[in-house]
């Protein structure tokens, strides 16, 4: 156990060293920057002219939910950035063959990095998410509905964009694993429309679509679910944004998102052991 | 198999394969525990996968492989092996210090045993002015040496060295060879991969030949390069039946021009071969002795290898 937490310490401080972590905490200030001129010029045209207290209110928590996709949207890409190379990169250049000829099992070690990063990610969906709730908050006094959950999801979410890229990292390359996780995460996205769209079409063949999508890569449906956890009932009914409640992932999502989590991790572990370094 | 506690390493018929082609076709081995063992052959022959195998980061396609008594790859065991790979890499942004430390707490270390251990290493490898340098800035030669750092720093009865004295200047390499004395002295074995012969002739105790993925020949160098003898005979009227009834002292038999050039393992043989000579009728203008070294051994035993 102790030297997976020493693994865990020394992945953490490696990904904290990475310019795409920085650069994403960069492009995270520059959007929220953004995203607050935006609020303070709706709170304005709010005020130059009278508005029912209701329909501004679902307005502006429309408006958050806008910042908080955004969050989620750098966070997943910023997992998958920054986590693409830590085995690939690490197997290719013989790095890994320092540490894995210690005394801890090739699961510790996988297991170790996987917590490092997972820690990363932690800290900085924390940290975007408080920081655009508090600026909505300070500039409209708008606060999301659930906003631990909505928090865990998309934590969650990128938990799971994080297992692919260690279990694919097991197989390929890091360019590969770049392309195959981020073609997933397209995967997802296009089920979560899918969906959408289904909700309004009727048609039986683009639920089945979308379902299967969001089976292949759950990752959207659970930002779904925690834009309909946060989201006033008013601005989830929006048609055709990411975070309309037009089709709600169920409890039963959440929990095959966190077997299939359960799954890959396995895969990796068991795939890690098994090859050569 | 049983493993023998009298061998640090023991391999017996340890093949890989990958996909179609062969790295290590039927490796047999066995180290002494307590010396320093060369592992020695051209590019090509298995070397790195052989030991790869040894270390667990290669599975072995069959055959077996015990390593201080334990199943090759064995986790726990690890506790007690050292490796400094051919091209050590670490993360770059560790000193020098955290980069051992951090090697010495997978190991097991405790942090009243680093405090202790890590500046006594450091200062070992020649790195003691740049402890708290970042590694990124290190050249080849530091870098090979934190590397051996990080392999003895948890005082390991079993050291695996892969080319450990690649990019070190000559200093740098009188520094390992003291170390491995040192480790050997202390009761470690050393397990030795360089190309560089002259490194294992004066270092190792034993050195196995590997060829194709198969140990051809295993030597014990002190009595092999104390006793060997290359002889250089000039001499003419040598017949093809005098150089078949040589064989029975000698090996390596070469007639050219007006030389006649032989191989003995003890010179103590040399008066019966010139009697030989002498009543063979061949006409002898002089004799010279050379002392045969490891290259010679590496040349005579490899031939025309061409694994690559």
């Amino acid at each position: 156990m102790s030297n997976i937490i020493i693994i865990a310490n020394v992945t953490l401080r490696e990904a904290a060293r990475r310019k795409i972590l920085w650069t994403a905490l960069f492009a995270g200030a520059l959007l929220l920057a953004i995203f607050a001129i935006a609020l303070r010029l709706q709170v304005a045209e709010f005020q130059s002219r009278p508005m029912s207290p209701f329909v501004r209110y679902q307005v502006e928590s429309g408006m958050l939910m806008i910042g908080l996709y955004m969050c989620d949207l750098l966070a997943v890409v910023l997992t998958i950035l920054t986590s693409i190379d830590t085995l690939a990169g690490e197997i290719n250049s013989g790095t890994i063959q320092a540490i894995a000829t210690k005394p801890i099992s090739r699961s510790q070690l996988l297991i170790g990095k996987f917590l490092g990063f997972a820690g990363m990610i932690v800290v900085y969906v924390v940290v975007t998410f408080s920081a655009t709730i508090a600026v909505a908050y300070s500039v409209t006094g708008v606060l999301p509905e659930h906003p631990l959950h909505g928090l865990l999801l998309i934590t969650f979410e990128c938990v799971v964009a994080l297992s692919l890229t260690f279990m694919f990292g097991t197989w390929f390359s890091t360019l590969t694993n770049g392309v195959v996780v981020l073609g997933l995460q397209a995967v997802a996205f296009m089920g979560g429309w899918l969906e959408q769209v289904s909700g309004f079409s009727q048609s039986g063949h683009i639920v089945t679509l979308g379902v299967v999508s969001s089976l292949i890569m759950p990752g959207e449906s659970l930002w779904r679910r925690a834009a309909y956890e946060m989201q006033t009932p008013l601005a989830g009914s929006l048609s055709f944004s990411p975070f309309a409640n037009v089709s709600i992932p169920s409890n039963t999502a959440v929990i095959y998102a966190g077997a299939y989590l359960c799954v890959v991790l396995g895969v990796a572990i068991y795939h890690f052991h098994e090859r050569d370094l | 198999m049983n493993p023998s506690a009298d061998y640090a390493i023991e391999t017996h018929g340890l093949r890989k394969v990958f996909g179609s082609h062969v790295a290590v076709r039927n490796l047999s081995l066995s180290v002494p525990r307590g010396e320093i063992f060369g592992f020695l052959g051209p590019n090509g022959a298995g070397k790195s996968t052989s030991i790869k195998m040894l270390l667990g980061l290669v599975h072995p396609t069959s055959g077996d492989a015990f390593v201080l008594g334990a199943p090759a790859g064995d986790v726990a065991i690890r506790r007690s092996i050292g490796f400094l790979p051919e091209d050590f890499r670490f993360y770059d942004w560790l000193t020098a210090t955290e980069l051992v430390q951090l090697h010495g707490r997978l190991c097991g270390m405790t942090n009243a045993k680093l405090r202790e251990r890590v500046p006594e290493v450091i200062e070992l490898v020649g790195l003691a002015q740049h402890h708290d340098r970042r590694v990124k800035g290190f050249s080849k030669g530091m870098l090979q040496r934190i590397g051996l750092a990080q392999a003895i720093v948890h005082e390991p009865d079993l050291i695996f060295l892969d080319e450990p004295t690649s990019g070190l200047d000559p200093m740098g390499r009188l520094m390992v060879r003291d170390i491995l004395r040192a480790e050997r002295d202390r009761g470690a074995t050393v397990f030795l991969n360089s190309h560089l012969l002259s490194e294992i002739e004066v270092t190792c105790d034993h050195v196995a030949f590997i060829k194709n993925g198969e140990v051809v020949v295993t030597r014990d160098l002190s009595e092999t390069l104390a006793e060997e003898v290359r002889v250089v005979v000039d001499a003419l009227n040598v017949s093809q039946q005098t150089v078949a009834g040589l064989t029975r002292w000698a090996d390596g038999i070469d007639v050219e021009a007006e030389q006649l050039r032989f191989r003995v393992r003890s010179k103590d043989v040399l008066p019966d071969i010139m009697r030989y000579l002498v009543a063979s009728d061949v006409d002898i203008f002089g004799v010279t002795q050379e002392r045969v070294s490891l290259e010679q051994i590496f040349v005579a035993i490899m031939g025309d290898d061409t694994s690559l």
